[in-house]
């Protein structure tokens, strides 16, 4: 079958004949996925500035020993707000509200998310929870200062009395039920607005990272924002859950917290996996290498981030060590494939270093030292070395910092197709290099501290304990990632002041939303190329180097033979399992 | 269809002159890779996993780290209008990178559980019992005899607000002693909120959690003063919950044990 021209779909509106309020009130009434999803991306960049500022003023306080430059209380205060708006308000939001939601209708060929008006409500929660947050500054007793995990009985209202606290319960309840409502959406609308021809398996990766994604939350924040609920009664109405004195269990909480704090971890992860594997892919001018193995490697370690929450526990003397410590060495066997996949697809290909190319190399390298410490602190024995030093410090900022590269790969790779304009190349490949090079050098150290004992969250440390020299370089590299950060907006400003137009698809790639204008019409398509692989839009651009899917002689023949099963194995694409290549340069 | 193979000879290379390397260095001493050697026998069995697992982390790292350098030097654009062969998967390369992990996996598995029950093994008649306390933001060291009555007490000084985090084996914070080569049996509590009993040089720590007794032993095999922190964080001085332990001989124990309960300070 050869490619045909892009088929016309019907719709009953076009950007020409938009009806309706305009300006402010048309941002507040949006339901647009893209709108939203967009004010979703720019708030919770917002978080990410304001919170790097705080790790800067961290970064500050530690340069010295016996350093005043903060009192212990403020000092408190920053590394809990630190840790809670980049986690809570920043790594996830802008992944599941801001990215997934603009970019996977778009890449499924959706007219908008399920259910758009729930999709306004997550992001107004967000941005009230957030808000919420935020205003523990404001009360006379300060803002959270009992660390990002709130710990119990440290959290009760004996220990940290006052309004900031309990802003923080509330936020985090209104976020959390935000972040329910959008992978409600997220898993509704990938399951049922697929445009026809999107099987399962021929959804790109970031599609595939998100549906997981929003499995996980549905099974991790529920239980989170359970939690919260039994927390806010412990402190408001008399209730001893966590208490040891009317018989409840302190450490019920670090269960609760964790059950949902393991799976957040990939839950933050997963999407930006997703990312990369698109970005290398496109950047490769390669198919993923492969496909299946990504997607069912996704889907186990989603699966392995349910049973492995007790290794932040293992210190606690009150956990099952073996089964918990290889649950979390498992998970490495899927990531390793990962990794492979990653590497696979480059393998051979036509490799182009643009900037969301450099961002996905760098996050590639950055992750996997993460991995190696996170195997390490895997096993018991050594966590208890290092449990709760600089060292875990260490390990999930490789993790975290490597996972901020592949959002700024997402952001560099999409942000042409969001708003028509291109960013600018040097400025990008300036962000990305001060990045890479302050990543390590503000991190790495860390690792070594962490070893010679430096446990983390103290505010201040002795000349005598050794751990000025490493201190001041961790300090230094914060300076460099403050400039790249910088640069980053100055791009954008570029930008918007003197724009490059981008065109429909200025990298050549291959999944559905290049198939549509920059940015795209109010319900996104206006035409839609046919989908009969997983590159619909590669293979109407380079029809002589398309991957053409035929069933499969011996799993379809299996299926042909069971029947009426074959429609269900069809839908999901499993009948697609052997290719044909129309072409190969090297015979 | 024929997909050469990825470079195989110049992988067996690499790996097997870090893993000669690593048999090396671990003839004469294990690498320490910053950490500490351990200076009771717990802390040293540790190390001895810390070591190797890091050597084969960083063995697995490297090779890594070299296929992503190989790829994005080997495969950068050349030629723009060349296009390359649009394979997208090779059955036996990913049957063997799913099967090593599994591999390794198990073989870390194993050297895991059996140091873990090497350090968390209780000795059936230790030599000393110590019952500490966690409290914000200090700690109490109660030497117990056989009976589980108290004969020698060392404890952070009430005095708040604090001076800023001074050296942990300074006077102002508490030093309790170990005898050297002797199994001492530690039962930890907490009087409040959850606290890290942490000593670096041991490798160890282990939390203090309110209505939880946690036990463990330590047979210390270095003589000095190392010092100890509050790893878990308790509120507000968090960062000056400092404390130090003294290894000594142990006649010397025994000396410094009986001046302190004739001191008084004995409840």
């Amino acid at each position: 079958m050869t490619p045909a021209a892009y088929r016309p779909v019907v719709l009953d509106e076009s950007p020409e004949h938009e009806h309706g309020p305009s300006g402010l009130l048309k941002w507040i009434t949006s339901t647009d996925h893209k709108v939203i999803g967009k004010s979703y991306m720019i708030t919770s960049l917002v978080f990410f500035l304001l919170a790097g500022l705080m790790a800067m003023l961290i970064r500050a306080q530690l340069a010295n020993p016996d350093s005043t430059l903060l009192s212990q209380h403020t000092y408190n205060e920053m590394f809990t707000m630190h840790g809670s708006l980049m986690i809570y308000l920043f790594v996830g939001p802008v992944a599941f509200g801001g990215l997934a939601n603009y970019i996977v209708p778009l890449q499924i060929g959706a007219p908008d998310m399920a259910f758009p008006r729930l999709n306004a409500l997550s992001y107004w929660l967000y941005l009230g929870g957030g808000s919420l947050m935020m205003t523990g500054f404001l009360t006379t007793g300060s803002a959270a200062d009992f660390g990002w995990v709130a710990y119990a009985p440290l959290s009760n209202s004996i220990n940290t009395p006052g309004a900031g606290p309990d802003l923080w319960i509330v936020a985090l309840l209104l976020t959390g039920f935000s972040a329910i409502f959008t992978s409600v959406n997220l898993v509704s609308t990938i399951y049922y607005l697929r445009a026809p021809g999107m099987t399962m398996f021929r959804m790109p990766i970031f599609t595939w990272n998100m549906l997981v994604t929003g499995i996980l939350i549905l099974i991790a924040f529920p239980v989170f924002t359970s939690a919260l609920v039994l927390l806010w009664c412990d402190r408001h109405l008399g209730t001893h859950i966590f208490e040891v004195s009317g018989g409840g269990v302190p450490v019920l909480w670090q269960d609760l917290f964790w059950f949902f704090g393991h799976p957040e971890v990939y839950i933050l992860a997963l999407p930006f996996f997703g990312i990369v594997t698109d970005v290398i892919a496109v950047f490769s001018r390669k198919p993923i290498f492969g496909y299946r193995g990504m997607v069912f490697a996704t889907i186990s370690i989603a699966a392995l981030s349910t049973s492995v929450w007790a290794h932040h526990m293992f210190t606690t003397g009150v956990v099952l060590l073996p089964f918990f410590s290889l649950m979390s060495y498992l998970i490495a066997v899927p990531t390793g494939i990962k990794f492979f996949n990653w590497i696979g697809t480059m393998w051979r290909g036509s490799v182009k270093f643009d900037t969301p190319m450099l961002f996905a190399v760098g996050f590639l390298v950055t992750f996997l030292m993460g991995g190696v410490s996170g195997i390490l602190l895997a096993s018991p024995p050594i966590d208890f070395a290092t449990h709760d030093t600089y060292f875990v410090v260490a390990h999930f900022h490789s993790v975290v910092m490597s996972l901020v590269m592949a959002a700024f790969a997402g952001f560099f790779y999409w942000y042409p197709k969001m708003t028509g304009r291109m960013l600018r190349e040097g400025l990008g490949k300036a962000t990305f290099w001060l990045m890479f090079v302050g990543t390590n050098v503000t991190f790495l150290p860390m690792y070594l501290v962490g070893l010679k004992g430096m446990p983390r969250r103290i505010a201040e440390y002795a000349a005598t304990d050794g751990f000025t020299t490493l201190n001041r370089i961790s300090s230094a590299g914060s300076v460099l990632l403050f400039f790249s950060v910088s640069i980053f907006l100055v791009n954008a400003l570029v930008s918007w002041w003197k724009p490059i137009p981008a065109g429909d698809n200025p990298w050549d790639a291959s999944s559905l939303e290049w198939a549509t204008t920059s940015p795209p019409p109010q319900h996104n398509f206006l035409k839609i190329p046919p989908i009969r692989s997983q590159r619909p839009v590669w293979d109407h651009n380079h029809p002589e180097d398309r991957i053409i899917e035929r069933e499969g002689p011996r799993l379809g023949a299996l299926v042909a033979s069971a029947g009426g099963g074959t429609v269900l194995l069809d839908e999901v694409g499993l009948v697609g399992a052997d290719t044909i290549e129309t072409r190969d340069p090297d015979r | 269809m024929g997909v050469p193979g990825v470079g195989k000879p110049r992988w067996i290379a690499r790996f097997s002159l870090l893993s000669m390397l690593a048999v090396v260095l671990g003839g004469c001493s294990l690498p320490t890779f910053g950490a500490f050697r351990g200076a009771t026998t717990q802390g040293q069995a540790e190390f001895k996993l810390w070591s190797w697992m890091t050597i084969a982390g960083l063995v697995v790292a490297v090779i890594v780290w070299g296929l992503i350098l190989w790829a994005v030097i080997a495969y950068r654009r050349r030629d723009p209008d060349k296009m390359p062969r649009q394979f997208h998967s090779n059955l036996p390369v990913e049957i063997i990178y799913t099967t090593i992990p599994l591999i390794i996996v198990a073989f870390i598995f194993f050297y895991t559980v059996t140091t873990e029950n090497k350090i968390d093994a209780l000795a059936p008649n230790p030599a000393v019992t110590i019952k500490v306390t966690g409290f914000q933001w200090g700690w109490s060291f109660s030497y117990r005899n056989s009976a589980g009555k108290q004969i020698a007490l060392v404890e952070t000084a009430q005095r708040r607000p604090p001076v800023l985090a001074g050296n942990p084996t300074s006077p102002e914070y508490p030093q309790f002693v170990l005898p050297l080569g002797e199994t001492t049996r530690i039962v930890l509590q907490s009087a409040d909120v959850v606290h890290g009993f942490y000593i670096p040089a041991f490798n160890f720590s282990r939390y203090a959690l309110p209505g939880v007794t946690n036990t463990f032993d330590f047979t210390p095999v270095h003589t000095g003063v190392f010092p100890g922190h509050c790893s878990q964080y308790c509120g507000l001085y968090h960062a000056e919950m400092l404390f130090s332990v003294r290894v000594v001989k142990p006649g010397a124990f025994q000396t410094w044990l009986n001046a302190e309960s004739a001191s008084g300070v004995v409840a």
